[in-house]
């Protein structure tokens, strides 16, 4: 039951994170939990897709299709993180000038909310169809498996969930003006990691190359599926022996997002230090 | 024309996936049968890239995890994958099926 629980707990972290994350870059925004919740069932609905066609995705792209799949799940939700960052640079501003004293409410109303429902959603999908595919394996192997399932599952989930729902009681108590900022580099880093392992994915099918295979290799010290590895690994993007290439797409993911977001954020004064913070978190 | 290079290049982009395709076309195999690899090492080359092939006997699926080698992939139940690995420095490589951790272990040996 633990090995399952285990398993379980290591796949939902990563979704249970972003969802943490998500809801505490959109505090305050009017119905944001539904459309966090689309992106759940959205995501819950794909994984139970992508893991009914598993066969046909891995024998897809002369047997490449898993690689390219996963490369490209990660990649849009990159696009949509940067989206999102860059909207909110050029708008969030822009309200905080007029509104400055009306509620959060008023300031979400526009807010592409779809864009972090889909993140979610890509999130889920991700790590849930192997979860699913997990599953359908230990409840395939005998009907006395059943119980054992069911209970590993429940652990695992709780624990996933109760991480990142401190995380998430963490986040809170930062102070509201600050929290912003914080969340802000916090999608900023998740949208690198992502990036990075679409790399190491493209790498694996042999469509990019390594350009080094390991810059370090911490896997004595900090293995990638430890508790620590795979928190840090979907927080900070942290691999322990990480690809030449991985580097340098996440050094350019976060380049790129900070200068769209400052040109598209105007310049104005960016020499205040909240000033810039607010663009790069969106809010005013 | 601005497109009448598009062509060329996809040409020349198959020819130059062909000649890479043929030059890893050294294939190694290993198959799961009950939650296990046979065999449970494998002696491979060093230095050079290969395909490894898996084939998953069972019914179930199973996923192929390394993080010595940096390869992670779903393997579908009576179903085959292949996994392009390598170069490799010598030394032995662990890997396990994911899924059934308890008994689906085995290493690579790069020589």
């Amino acid at each position: 039951m633990l090995a399952t629980a285990v398993i379980v707990l290591r796949e939902v972290l990563e979704a249970a994170l972003v969802v943490s994350i998500v809801l505490a870059a959109t505090r305050g925004v009017h119905r944001r939990g539904l459309w966090v919740g689309y992106g759940v069932a959205g995501g819950t609905l794909g994984a139970l897709v992508v893991a009914a066609f598993a066969e046909r995705l891995a024998a897809a792209a002369s047997g490449l299709g898993q690689e390219i799949f996963n490369a490209s799940v990660l990649g849009v939700a990159v696009i949509m993180l940067g989206w999102h960052q860059i909207w909110m640079s050029r708008h969030g501003r822009q309200m905080a000038a007029e509104l400055s004293s009306v509620g959060a409410a008023v300031r979400g109303g526009s807010r592409p909310l779809y864009v972090l429902s889909i993140v979610v959603a890509l999130a889920v999908l991700r790590e849930g169809s192997e979860l699913v595919l997990f599953l359908y394996g230990i409840a395939a192997s005998g009907p006395g498996q059943t119980r054992e399932l069911g209970s590993g599952f429940a652990l695992g989930l709780i624990g996933g969930v109760a991480l990142s729902l401190a995380m998430y009681l963490g986040l809170l108590r930062i102070p509201a003006k600050r929290l912003f900022t914080v969340t802000g580099w916090l999608i900023l880093l998740l949208a690198a990691g992502m990036a990075a392992q679409a790399a190491a994915f493209l790498v694996q099918a042999d469509i990019l190359p390594p350009i080094g295979q390991a810059v370090w290799d911490t896997s004595r010290f900090l293995p990638d599926d430890s508790l620590v590895g795979k928190l840090l690994h979907t927080l900070i993007g942290y691999s322990a022996k990480p690809y030449g290439i991985q580097l340098g797409i996440y050094v350019l993911t976060i380049g790129l997002m900070l200068a769209l977001t400052r040109i598209v954020g105007g310049s104005g004064d960016g020499s205040r230090p909240d000033r810039r913070a607010d663009r790069l978190a969106g809010q005013g | 024309m601005a497109r009448s290079w598009f062509p060329a290049l996809i040409v020349a982009a198959a020819a130059a996936f062909g000649t890479a395709a043929r030059a890893q076309d050294a294939g190694f195999a290993l198959t799961i049968k009950d939650h296990r690899f046979e065999p449970t090492e494998l002696q491979v080359p060093a230095g050079k890239k290969f395909k490894l092939r898996v084939k998953n006997l069972d019914a179930t699926p199973e996923e192929f995890d390394s993080s010595d080698l940096r390869r992670e992939k779903v393997i579908p139940g009576k179903s085959e994958a292949t996994i392009l690995i390598g170069p490799l420095k010598p030394g032995t490589y662990k890997f396990i099926g994911e899924f059934h951790e308890a008994t689906a272990k085995g290493t690579l040996v790069a020589k």
